[in-house]
């Protein structure tokens, strides 16, 4: 990982770390989250919670299995209802995680020391929940398999010219990716927690995850490169995966989809609603596990900043689809314009742009980017907000196309509302367990931040010219 | 001289700075099977113990290779020999249409490989090693650090080492059972 080689301290800014840690501290804080906290009754509330809403969202499911997708309120001409809007809302969340932990380590952020692991736990989540909507929407979701190109006595293979095996591909290798660069940044943390566990049965746990990792410094030579390469991949793969998403919609010729500006707009959006979820979930974790010592005001200052810059960008996305309405003068995408602003869905269109464009207008205010009461319910407006943008584009092109003998309504049903709640809770429940058996910030990563960390004497060269 | 019930000699630091100069000065007497221990990554001590390059970079290269060209060759070799379909006389090779998945493939085998690379070059997974017979050595991973002389460098005396360790500066100097 990129070493900072001082921590900047700023007039104004607050500092990445509290002064007053040595090394010592910060293995103390963050393993005694996991080793030595006792269970609370606030977070088995809110497990117990987030599982029974995982229990119902199991439940929806098997009913969706036994009766098939008629159970959704998706019908021809709505061929993609909730499932593609969840999907893609949740691989957006997912991208803040990976920005935070690979783009943010190439241009050398100090600062996302602190949170790059819980967002990258994040990731995963926001991706398995995601990826759980396609193969729900399968029909025959026990026939997955034959999404991936294998030798099968049907002789049969995928057609590599559709936009949606291209998203098989960016999707699994984005789950991959998260999941291994995750796992390499955890193996030296699951060590400390070896080393300080009292317990002998968590000791060997810990062990055994970390590999025998013993803090030799080749072993961390080699490391640093692997986590460098992983963050230098990582980079353009995120960029891809919204992008291929987008492709989704852009390779086809519905109204309202069929547009080059769909990668640039979504990669953007998706950092937008990931920065989002990153501070729905910081604020409230470094409130409860006391660690406002490491996720500190400039972290959740910096967030808002990256929502407020990427907001933005996707601004200026809704700007250039209603300026090419216009001025492509297509009679199909003239009127799609006049249906988002006038048809049966227009509401959701101007609560999209209340709540994505109006309200973190206010992040603009220092006072507010530094509340976390009134940052957190900005964040809760955008992730709303980021997921009526892909309800519009999915469902108001689809209920409009060419023909208006092809014109439909389309319903959500309580089965399309459970998956998606469920999925909520599938999301939470994960993080509650991750917090408490994982080190939720990173060990090693945050003791190269503090002075003590740097070292001062000189470089004898002699000393290898020998 | 040597005692096969020993895996060598190991000297512990309090701070970075001493345990950089440690090894530096251990390299100059001579020192070459040796190895440092820190809780996070620091460059100068595995430059100090004489390691300079490691091989993960050109297997992550090679890994990517391997996977943009399966996939590409994939690609093609399904839509113009395996499973050739004629769509209104379109050319079969159509190569735009292979570049997302090649370049996704890319990612997915470098990436794997930098990672499986990483680990079987540090010969991890390794639940057993004798410096963790040193009770002292579960701080490596929370603020002290360690250089380890080997007892099999030939340069090691058990003695001799173990005054010039002494005069390292170190907390304390302590045998590693093997």
């Amino acid at each position: 990982m990129a070493r900072p080689t001082e921590v900047e301290i700023g007039e104004q800014k607050a500092p990445v770390i509290q002064p007053g840690h040595s090394f010592a501290t910060i293995t103390d804080k963050v393993a005694s989250i996991v080793l030595r906290r006792p269970i609370t009754n606030g977070w088995l509330f809110g497990f117990v919670l987030c599982f029974l809403i995982l229990q119902w969202f199991l439940l929806a499911v098997c009913w969706l299995f036994y009766r098939g997708v008629g159970v959704w309120g998706v019908n021809i001409p709505i061929g993609w209802g909730f499932a593609i809007v969840n999907f893609v809302w949740w691989i957006g969340i997912g991208h803040a995680g990976t920005l935070i932990s690979a783009i943010l380590l190439l241009l050398r952020q100090a600062w996302r020391n602190s949170i790059n692991r819980f967002a990258e736990a994040m990731t995963l989540f926001a991706v398995a929940c995601a990826g759980m909507f396609p193969l729900l929407h399968l029909g025959r979701p026990w026939l997955f398999y034959w999404l991936f190109p294998y030798s099968n006595t049907m002789t049969y293979w995928p057609n590599f010219r559709s936009p949606l095996v291209w998203d098989v591909f960016a999707v699994s290798t984005y789950l991959t990716i998260s999941l291994v660069f995750w796992y390499v940044g955890l193996i030296p943390d699951m060590a400390s927690l070896r080393d300080q566990a009292t317990n002998k049965i968590v000791r060997v746990a810990y062990g055994l995850l970390s590999m025998g990792w013993r803090n030799s410094v080749r072993h961390w030579h080699r490391y640093e490169t692997a986590y460098l390469l992983l963050a230098g991949l990582a980079t353009p793969l995120v960029l891809s995966v919204h992008t291929v998403v987008s492709f989704d919609f852009s390779i086809g010729i519905v109204p309202g989809w069929h547009t080059t500006i769909f990668p640039p707009y979504f990669v953007a959006g998706a950092i937008y609603s990931g920065f989002a979820m990153v501070l729905v979930l910081a604020i409230p974790i470094r409130k409860f596990y006391n660690i406002e010592d490491f996720i500190t005001d400039r972290h959740i200052e910096n967030s808002a900043m990256v929502m407020l810059a990427t907001g933005w960008i996707v601004a200026y996305g809704y700007a250039i689809e209603a300026f090419v309405n216009w001025y492509g003068g297509d009679p199909y995408e003239t009127f799609l314009r006049w249906n988002r602003l006038h048809g049966p869905y227009a509401w959701s269109y101007y609560l999209l742009l209340f709540t994505n464009l109006v309200v973190p207008q206010v992040l603009w205010v220092r006072r507010i980017r530094t509340n976390p009461f009134w940052l957190f319910l900005v964040s809760l407006d955008v992730l709303v907000g980021m997921w009526l943008e892909r309800f519009v584009i999915v469902i108001v092109s689809l209920t409009r196309d060419f023909v208006p003998s092809s014109f439909g309504q389309y319903y959500p049903t309580w089965n399309d509302w459970s998956i998606l709640l469920g999925t909520l809770g599938f999301f939470a429940a994960g993080m509650y367990l991750f917090l408490r058996l994982l080190p939720a910030v990173s060990i090693s990563e945050l003791k190269t931040l503090i002075p003590q960390a740097e070292v001062t004497v000189a470089h004898a060269e002699e000393v290898h010219e020998l | 001289m040597k005692d096969p019930k020993i895996f060598g000699l190991m000297a512990e630091f309090d701070n970075v700075n001493d345990a950089v100069v440690a090894a530096r000065q251990s390299y100059s007497a001579g020192y070459r099977r040796m190895d440092a221990y820190a809780p996070f990554p620091v460059e100068e001590l595995s430059e100090a113990v004489g390691f300079h390059r490691d091989g993960v970079a050109l297997v992550c290269l090679v890994g990517g290779l391997l996977g943009c060209t399966a996939a590409y060759v994939l690609q093609w070799w399904i839509n113009t020999i395996s499973y050739p379909i004629n769509i209104g006389g379109r050319p079969l090779h159509s190569w735009p249409s292979f570049i997302i998945v090649s370049f996704e493939m890319t990612i997915l085998f470098s990436g794997l490989s930098a990672v499986f690379g990483m680990l079987s070059l540090n010969g991890l997974p390794m639940p057993y090693h004798p410096v963790f017979n040193v009770p002292r050595f579960d701080l490596a991973s929370k603020d002290r650090f360690f250089i380890v002389i080997f007892a099999s460098d030939k340069n090691y005396d058990a003695v001799r080492t173990r005054q010039f360790l002494e005069g390292l500066n170190p907390i304390s100097v302590s045998e590693v059972p093997s």
